[in-house]
């Protein structure tokens, strides 16, 4: 027998002017073999309320779009099985995270501020004649390099620490695992030095509580603590500080 | 009234639309790109398997170049592409990938030594020399002679989109998301922005821009099972079509990707397959090599996905519930190498399938089923990128039909195509952008707001009339059934006709949920009928296209008739019609660097030859002899065979290991 789910969605719109409390609301529906968030979702915003919003884009599990609180956790909803979950399941938007309507937030505003904050891209002296055969990078720094580059920008992490609920301009560990990323990677000339300028205070590497929310959500799996932990000592060490 | 001004406008904020952001800062000039959501969430980042180009680099790569890449291309088009626009691709890519290097897209290298892979399911060793330690290295893919597909495991979209919308953050360019570009404004055959609805408060505003360029991929969601993600409607290429002025493309050329997890449609890389992975039927028989021995289960897309329906059709498929599938086997190629090389792939199995696909023997074995995948068509462009027809309107990746992949695009190279595209056709619409003026009266660009803010009202103020899922999921379906891989004229006539009564349905759309700002079906209500509009154009040119060409397959007309189809479908749109207006556009033969021919996979003497084809091909033997003799070098003989334009810094030659 397929059970039948009760799916309580938060439901609250900034963009209405009508002084409308948020609420929950509750929907029914009967449980499919394989049943995602995803696919529940959608067949309650065509079946039962169209104006309900949330954001999905490659249902994959690739893209990050999707977060949001499922029964107190964050995780990515596409991927997210129905089976997996109790007869009543409770989705919140992500906290932290402007509201836009529902389950929808504006990661996107946040994420590109903290990629401009982190200065998130290579900076180098050299100018790359690009006919030329590439310079030899080690495999294994290669690789390195795509462990931490893996980070699809979903905003678990942030959603899951502790710092930043009380820390507005925090950086989180997204943001860290940039800089340990760029750290990392052989093509950049920054210096710890260059790295203390950008996160070398409470807002940003010395702010961690080490709570471990953000590891233990990360939908990819990152070693999100044991940069910050390597990327602390090394700041701890830059003169000056 | 809101008018915002820009240099240059790029509507779609995947791989394409920022890499020609890029171009667009880099030559200073103020570039806004616009994106239905986060540009980090594109559908670039699907991308998994890797961006072909012929570096050569690793040992089964030796003696590639760009000649052994475009032969690929072009067969794998089946001939339908603009060799010209080819070459370009060609000759471009190993810079762009070397580009993307230098900006941190940390490639998967080669390491020195000894390593083993799988080919055609035999453990094999494979030597790279000391000199290549560290260099770019590249895996298989179908329809390719040389392994040139380059990588980082197989989150490559991933990777490079982070790199170039970071180039892009660094360059300032104003990237504003969740903005959709719901019209196009022009004038006079010549474009100056579009008309853009903010999806958080309903805004209606104008972006006016000395040039504008959409790059806003395919349009994968007019069918019920895709690949693609849920934001591929195709809307950028419905309001260059609703223009009535710019044209499109190829549409009825749509791939259908052998791989996708079933039934989620979730993709599974061609990397599976490259790697050394096999398809399997429900004896667990591997079955490729008995319909193609030479490329087996690498043949190219659009046959191996025809071979695998061609099998179910026998018997062979696999029963489910949800219905007939194959086996995907990757557990052959061994734990190590998943974990290591194919973990999204692993990721996905496991959330989705509930299967480890390392797990040895059929209990790792992931169901599959051909899928709708890419979309060949689009906004029909010069090889600038620009319109032929409205000027200052461009297109990059896969909203263009530019049009390197004519009617089967090859693996690896619509990611390497965004990029690509973004350098060449950035390039020329920043030129574009630095030549033109805006010269539009105000008037004309608040006629178009206007009735854009009226039309927003109108939607929400009905109270009966149809519901827009029920259209949208019908059309859907309609594709699925009768557009799909196999085709023939009953069943396109009847989707034509039924899609047709869909669209002016769809235009008595009652909203249920009234409100202006973030309202997901408001959105819908305005997006159907433009998916219809694009719905039709791929069905007509379906439906009036009478042979079997690439992904095109005509049951009643399974023979490629270069006699009379050596032509590109165009497709445009007059304001209150209900139906496309077609028209072709010849490819010229005596123009080709490589005269038509077999492909050297698929079915054998399926081909209704063109004379001039043998004509060319003497021509083309003559010359090439003669300039041998002479000792012409192989960019000599390119040159003379088929001069193309380029911009001088991205003709140069490509330097790899062991040039002399």
């Amino acid at each position: 027998m397929a059970r039948e789910l009760t799916i309580k969605v938060l439901r609250y719109d900034p963009q209405s002017n009508e002084t409308v409390r948020a609420y929950f609301e509750e929907y029914k529906i009967q449980e499919a073999d394989s049943m995602t968030i995803y696919l529940a979702l959608t067949q309650i915003r065509e079946t039962m309320d169209a104006g309900l919003s949330f954001d999905f884009v490659c249902r994959a599990g690739i893209c990050g779009s999707c977060a949001m609180m499922i029964n107190g956790r964050p995780q990515l909803a596409c991927r997210t099985l129905t089976k997996d979950l109790p007869n009543e399941i409770i989705l919140l938007p992500l906290p932290t995270f402007k509201l836009i309507k529902d389950l929808s937030v504006n990661t996107g505003v946040w994420m590109d501020a903290m990629s401009k904050r982190v200065e998130s891209w290579i900076h180098t002296s050299k100018e790359t004649d690009i006919a030329q055969i590439e310079a030899p990078i080690e495999p294994e720094v290669a690789d390195a390099v795509f462990e931490l580059d893996r980070c699809i920008e979903c905003g678990c992490c942030v959603a899951g620490c502790g710092t930043k609920l009380i820390k507005e301009d925090f950086v989180g560990a997204v943001g860290l695992n940039r800089v340990a990323r760029f750290e990392c990677d052989p093509h950049d000339e920054r210096t710890a030095d260059d790295y203390y300028e950008l996160v070398g205070d409470d807002n940003g590497i010395f702010g961690c509580m080490t709570l471990l929310g953000c590891e233990d959500t990360c939908p990819k799996h990152l070693p999100l603590q044991n940069k910050i932990a390597y990327m602390r000592r090394k700041l701890a060490t830059v003169q000056g500080s | 009234m809101n008018i915002k001004y820009c240099d240059a406008l790029v509507i779609g904020g995947g791989l394409a639309g920022l890499r020609s952001a890029v171009a667009a800062a880099q030559k200073g000039l103020s570039t806004t790109v616009l994106s239905l959501v986060p540009v980090k969430r594109s559908h670039s980042a699907a991308a998994q398997g890797g961006m072909q180009a012929s570096l050569g680099n690793a040992k089964m790569s030796e003696g590639d170049n760009e000649d052994v890449h475009f032969a690929d291309t072009v067969k794998g088009s089946d001939w339908g592409c603009d060799q010209e626009v080819a070459r370009m691709f060609v000759t471009t890519a190993p810079k762009a990938i070397r580009e993307l290097a230098s900006w941190g897209v940390p490639w998967t290298r080669i390491k020195k030594g000894n390593h083993e892979a799988v080919i055609n399911t035999k453990r094999t060793t494979i030597f790279e020399d000391d000199n290549k330690h560290g260099l770019i290295n590249s895996r298989d893919f179908g329809g390719t002679k040389k392994w040139r597909t380059c990588y980082t495991a197989d989150a490559t979209g991933h990777t490079m989109l982070f790199a170039v919308a970071n180039e892009s953050l660094k360059l300032n360019v104003n990237i504003e998301d969740r903005k959709e570009a719901i019209a196009l404004i022009h004038h006079d055959n010549k474009c100056y922005g579009a008309i853009v609805r903010d999806l958080i408060t309903g805004e209606i505003a104008a972006y006016v821009a000395k040039g504008t360029l959409i790059a806003t991929g395919g349009y994968g969601r007019i069918y019920e099972i895709t690949t693609n993600a849920v934001i591929c409607e195709g809307i950028g290429t419905a309001i260059a079509l609703e223009t009535g002025v710019a044209k499109l493309g190829n549409m009825e050329a749509v791939q259908f990707h052998p791989t996708p997890l079933f039934p989620s449609g979730i993709l599974l890389t061609e990397g599976c397959r490259g790697d050394g992975g096999v398809l399997r039927d429900k004896d667990g028989h591997r079955f490729m090599p008995d319909y193609e021995p030479e490329k087996k289960d690498l043949a190219s897309r659009d046959v191996v996905s025809r071979r695998m329906m061609e099998h179910m059709r026998k018997g062979k498929g696999v029963e489910s519930p949800y219905g007939t599938h194959l086996w995907l086997d990757i557990s052959i190629l061994g734990r190590e190498h998943i974990e290591r090389n194919l973990r999204d792939v692993q990721e996905i199995c496991e959330y989705f399938a509930g299967i480890d696909p390392a797990d040895e023997g059929r209990k790792g074995w992931a169901p599959v089923h051909p899928m709708q995948h890419y979309s060949m068509g689009g906004i029909r462009t010069k090889p600038t990128g620009e319109s032929q027809t409205l000027a200052g309107l461009f297109s990059a990746g896969e909203a263009a039909c530019w049009d390197m992949h004519g009617f089967n695009r090859l693996g690896g190279n619509s990611v390497s195509e965004t990029v690509v595209a973004g350098m060449i056709v950035g390039n020329y619409f920043a030129d574009y952008c630095i030549e033109n003026q805006i010269d539009i009266k105000t008037e004309v660009i608040e006629k178009f707001i206007f009735e854009k803010e009226a039309y927003m009202k109108e939607l929400v103020s009905k109270d009966t009339g149809e519901d827009v899922f029920r259209i949208k999921n019908r059309m859907k379906k309609i594709m699925q059934e009768h557009v799909g891989i196999f085709r023939d004229g009953d069943g396109l006539a009847s989707a034509v006709k039924e899609l047709e009564e869909l669209y002016i349905k769809s235009q008595n759309v009652a909203v249920k949920n009234k409100q202006l700002t973030a309202n997901p079906e408001l959105e819908e209500a305005y997006r159907v009928p433009m998916m219809l509009k694009v719905a039709l154009c791929v069905a007509k040119g379906a439906l009036d296209r009478t042979e079997s060409r690439g992904a095109h397959t005509r049951e009643d007309y399974p023979k490629r008739d270069d006699e009379n189809w050596l032509k590109r479908t165009l497709t445009s749109w007059k304001e209150g019609d209900t139906m496309p207006i077609v028209e072709y556009e010849d490819l010229d033969i005596m123009k080709m660097e490589i005269a038509p021919g077999f492909r050297g996979y698929g079915a054998k003497g399926n081909l209704i030859e063109n004379p001039l084809s043998a004509v060319r091909q003497k021509e083309i033997d003559e010359l090439t002899e003669e300039l041998e003799l002479k000792g012409a070098d192989r960019y000599e003989i390119q040159d003379k065979l088929m001069p193309f334009p380029l911009q001088p810094e991205y003709k140069r030659k490509n330097v790899r290991l062991g040039d002399k």
